[in-house]
């Protein structure tokens, strides 16, 4: 692949990694950031990062889920007739979904009965919606696939941070393992319960989204 | 009848299928900004809840589960995988439906609800609810109260969060946290205020 610059003539083949496809793929994880910026796809956001593995599975599957259905649907964008398309798109996702769900069941059983449902509502995560509606309705399906990946990372970004702060505050270990010392808990460092439970997931998740939105200088409503 | 009310307290407010399971949080966060859109929302998930989970409960027993098509003679046949695409294609059957039914029967409800109906199909309280009632095998009778009592929670915790936000309106939040950000805290501060119950034992 060559490293000029894209061509102006519109007939010109763009490069599969062009400058135009680095941002589709950069404005999902940073920019444009599912979870924080636009505050999509919150509930398992919330429900799985009482730790980090459960969270970084989900994110994985929602990565695979999300681009390859951005893929499909960016493919037939054009043969699908608008009054049904909300349902069309259900279909394709509910069936990236299941097979995610059996493959979870059969290699990653543990993890599996500790997402419980929150696997099947992958299905209706507003983001896997949105994405579809709003970008590969419109986009070729490589396009799409990059603009899936792209936001499926920002949103494991954002789920993987609430999980790290979760499972340090509220069990002390990360990914399983003992990181508070054993000497603070002697002096009296005490496990922060509250962050187990469902109040400790919106506090960390508004704080994230405070940060996030700091730092890129977003103000809601301006 | 005492198991019933015990399942109706305990999804309403011990396990509050918002505050604690986390389910329908986009919904609760786009709608909550106006009180009278919120009491339409809630209304409606009341509605499509109630009637949702039974008729989930219904397909998954009939057709779905192991041994479920019995009756047309394939006793073996076991199609719990597709229990994901079929509650959802219900879900979507069944808000068109009442769309379509409210529309003929009350124009003027359908003024107040329908705007706020194609959005059910895509809320995960619904289908979360729907899952729930099958990871926990309810039966019919539990399931219709079980998804009447998750829509109430709901209802009632997006109908406190709205007027909430009203209030807010008046104070001097740091830009970068206002809307989102400030929403998710305030609900944080709910869910602690429902943690209360958590003690119940029923």
């Amino acid at each position: 692949m060559s490293a000029t610059p894209a061509s102006n003539t519109p007939a010109a083949k763009e490069a599969l990694f062009s400058r135009g496809n680095q941002k589709i793929l950069r404005d999902g994880l940073w920019d444009n950031n599912p979870i924080s910026y636009q505050v999509m796809g919150i509930c398992s956001a919330l429900a799985v990062t009482t730790a980090v593995n459960t969270s970084v599975v989900m994110s994985l599957g929602l990565v695979a889920v999300l681009g390859l259905s951005e893929a499909i649907i960016g493919s037939i964008r054009n043969y699908i007739p608008p009054r049904i398309r909300i349902i069309v798109q259900l279909a394709v996702v509910s069936a990236f979904v299941i097979t995610l769900d059996l493959i979870l069941k059969a290699y990653f059983y543990s993890v599996s009965k500790q997402l419980s449902v929150f696997v099947g509502l992958i299905i209706t995560n507003t983001l896997v919606m949105a994405r579809l509606e709003a970008f590969s309705m419109h986009n070729p399906p490589w396009k799409s696939f990059l603009d899936g990946i792209g936001n499926g990372a920002g949103y494991g970004l954002a789920l993987t941070a609430v999980a790290v702060i979760r499972e340090i505050l509220g069990s002390g270990t990360l990914l399983g393992y003992h990181v508070i010392p054993a000497s603070w808990y002697a002096h009296g460092f005490v496990n922060n319960g509250l962050m187990v439970l469902s109040p400790g997931a919106f506090f960390v998740l508004g704080l994230i989204v405070w940060t996030h939105r700091s730092i890129a200088g977003y103000v809601e409503g301006k | 009848m005492i198991h019933y009310i015990d399942l109706l307290v305990k999804s309403i407010f011990i396990e509050n299928i918002l505050l604690i399971y986390f389910l329908g949080m986009c919904s609760f966060l786009g709608c909550s900004k106006r009180t009278d859109a919120a009491i339409g929302m809630g209304w409606a998930v009341i509605f499509i809840s109630t009637v949702c989970t039974p008729t989930c409960w219904a397909v998954k027993h009939f057709f779905l589960r192991k041994g479920g098509l019995a009756w047309a003679g394939i006793p073996n046949l076991d199609l719990t995988f597709l229990i994901f695409i079929m509650f959802i294609a219900v879900i979507a059957a069944v808000t068109q439906l009442t769309e379509m039914i409210v529309e003929k029967v009350s124009p003027p409800l359908y003024n107040k609800l329908g705007i706020f109906l194609p959005l059910i199909a895509v809320n995960c309280a619904i289908l979360g609810a729907s899952f729930f009632m099958d990871q926990r095998n309810y039966t019919l009778a539990e399931s219709v109260v079980f998804g009447f009592g998750s829509g109430t929670g709901w209802a009632l915790a997006i109908v406190a969060l709205s007027t909430i936000r009203k209030k807010l309106g008046y104070s001097n939040i740091p830009g970068s946290l206002r809307g989102g950000g400030i929403a998710m805290i305030i609900t944080g501060l709910m869910a602690m205020g429902f943690m209360c119950f958590s003690g119940i034992n029923l």
